[in-house]
């Protein structure tokens, strides 16, 4: 078996007294696709977010496509490996986080821009194509402002990929959207990993999404994976009554 | 029909005077009382002020050259806001660094100059400065730092309104959402091009109203400048009016028509300034040409 992709070993993730993360360990292959679930306040979030320092470790060692770093403090040298490493992540935020002062096209443009060596005309084309994939071409020179929900969380999706990302973040990508603008996202995200064969760690509550999509899922609860599996292991044979409720309450 | 009665039982009565000018009082839309009332504190100033002895012909004569020395009011404001405002832009990136180099420069900056007196700094840059330097450099450096009074007051302007500026700066770095740094962190940018690229960009539509709001009291305030005791070449409306008005005893007429130099001025920024605004407040409009 090759090197997995992301390896996060014996996570912890202290907000001042309060300990969200007790110890999380985690392998990812490339072209998995791991749903992330649990009740809120589980610390699945501050999970996906300690994988791309957006939160710092508190312990615990985080590696993704050979870039390994551990927790520490910030010298010079590990805030520039941090930045190496977000290279190689693309994150998909619950608010979609678009630059709002820029175009849809820009937005998509300006991390290759102004991090990648490649030429305007190839970052351009590359943005374009990127837009084509989920189906805003037309709107490339618009304003976020101007889009829905679902458009703009497509666009911060093709804004994460224009970076060539190995693996791509989803922090509840969906939580924010209407119900009638969910399934275009999901449809997004669905042709990423299969058509693709991106590899993606998704925070999410969209169980359909997990049944159909999830190579793997994993349950989070009081800060540890508390179950893991397949989703047929979780849905049909999981054993913990924690999973069970949590399954039961949401689907 | 049925209540003809009861407007009959109430009795006809004759409006008093006081009543009268009520009823019509209401007809009047309420500008043009606005402006009666504009009219008559006028009215009663400019009679006070020939009452007082008001040299119309004097103020004719030198008027203009109170007029013209707005050009150094302007030039005074436009030098300093812009100096004013780079000071700004450091002191607020210090302000929300965690450098503590840069955090208690900019923090000692901001709690001095917003701490004193404006006309005392004025007066710490003309002749304090000087001292200090001839106090810890060798003559021909020192020398440097003896500035004519236009400089100093200049410099003293743009690094008081810088202060204030900076707080004004700071809040709208901080105004923006803390998810577009994240963002921007996530794909890869170093903290400076998340600063310059995606946060300063948003902050800068922020500050755009308050700034102007700074520029129009500043102009104002240009006018100590001429307390430094500026040559005539850089006698600003203010100074201007000091030197004639004390000549020829003719403080009233002089110091008016300087007053008259700055509130217009200030009524044509401050119109600009509404414009500003309102464009600013409609922020980031869903409408407009192209929607689709």
């Amino acid at each position: 078996m090759t090197a997995p992709l992301v390896r996060v070993s014996h996570l912890r993730k202290s907000f001042g007294p309060l300990e969200v993360l007790k110890g999380v360990d985690m392998e990812i292959g490339a072209g998995e696709v791991v749903v992330v679930f649990g009740r809120s306040g589980s610390g699945k979030s501050t999970f996906l977010r300690c994988i791309n320092f957006l939160e710092e470790p508190t312990t615990g060692n985080i590696e993704v496509a050979g870039i390994s770093i551990g927790a520490g403090s910030p010298t010079r040298h590990r805030r520039k490996q941090i930045q190496s490493l977000r290279k190689t992540c693309g994150m998909v935020f619950q608010q979609f986080n678009l630059f709002p002062h820029m175009s849809v096209l820009d937005n998509v443009m300006e991390a290759p821009l102004r991090i990648s060596s490649d030429s305007s005309k190839v970052v351009k084309d590359r943005a374009m194509t990127l837009l084509a994939d989920v189906g805003l071409a037309d709107k490339a020179a618009e304003y976020p402002i101007r889009l829905s929900g679902g458009q703009q969380q497509r666009v911060a999706i093709a804004r994460a990929l224009a970076m060539k990302p190995q693996v791509m973040l989803f922090d509840e990508p969906t939580s924010a959207l209407d119900p009638e603008l969910i399934h275009e996202v999901l449809s997004v995200m669905r042709s990423l990993a299969k058509d693709h064969a991106t590899t993606m760690i998704v925070v999410t509550h969209e169980m359909g999404f997990a049944r159909e999509v999830a190579s793997r899922m994993c349950f989070f609860h009081e800060g540890v994976v508390l179950e893991q599996g397949t989703p047929e292991q979780m849905f049909d044979g999981s054993r913990l009554p924690e999973t069970q409720k949590f399954l039961n309450a949401v689907m | 029909m049925s209540n003809t009665s009861t407007v009959e039982a109430v009795p006809h009565q004759r409006h008093g005077l006081a009543e009268s000018l009520e009823i019509a009082s209401l007809k009047v839309p309420f500008r043009i009382k606005v402006a009666a009332v504009w009219l008559v504190i006028g009215g009663l100033l400019l009679g006070g002020f020939f009452k007082s002895g008001f040299d119309i012909a004097w103020m004719v004569d030198h008027a203009f050259a109170i007029f013209k020395a707005v050009w150094v009011t302007i030039a005074f404001s436009i030098i300093a806001i812009a100096c004013a405002v780079a000071l700004a832009l450091l002191g607020a990136l210090g302000r929300v660094s965690r450098n503590p180099i840069a955090y208690g420069v900019s923090g000692f900056y901001t709690s001095f100059f917003r701490g004193t007196p404006l006309i005392v700094q004025l007066f710490l840059w003309y002749l304090a400065l000087p001292q200090l330097a001839l106090g810890l450099l060798p003559q021909q450096y020192a020398t440097w730092f003896i500035w004519p009074a236009q400089v100093a007051g200049i410099v003293g302007i743009a690094f008081n309104y810088g202060a204030y500026m900076t707080e004004i700066f700071r809040a709208g770095i901080e105004a923006v959402p803390h998810g577009q740094a994240e963002a921007g962190a996530a794909l890869g940018m170093s903290p400076g091009q998340q600063m310059r690229r995606i946060i300063l960009p948003q902050a800068t539509r922020i500050v755009i109203p308050p700034t102007g709001n700074e520029f129009i009291a500043m102009m104002k305030d240009t006018a100590l400048i001429g307390l430094l005791g500026t040559t005539l070449l850089w006698a600003d409306p203010f100074r201007m009016a000091q030197l004639s008005g004390k000549a020829d005893f003719r403080n009233l007429e002089a110091l008016i028509a300087a007053a008259l130099v700055y509130w217009g001025l200030t009524a044509i920024f401050s119109f600009f300034q509404r414009k500003l605004e309102e464009r600013m407040s409609k922020g980031y409009v869903r409408h407009g040409k192209g929607a689709s």
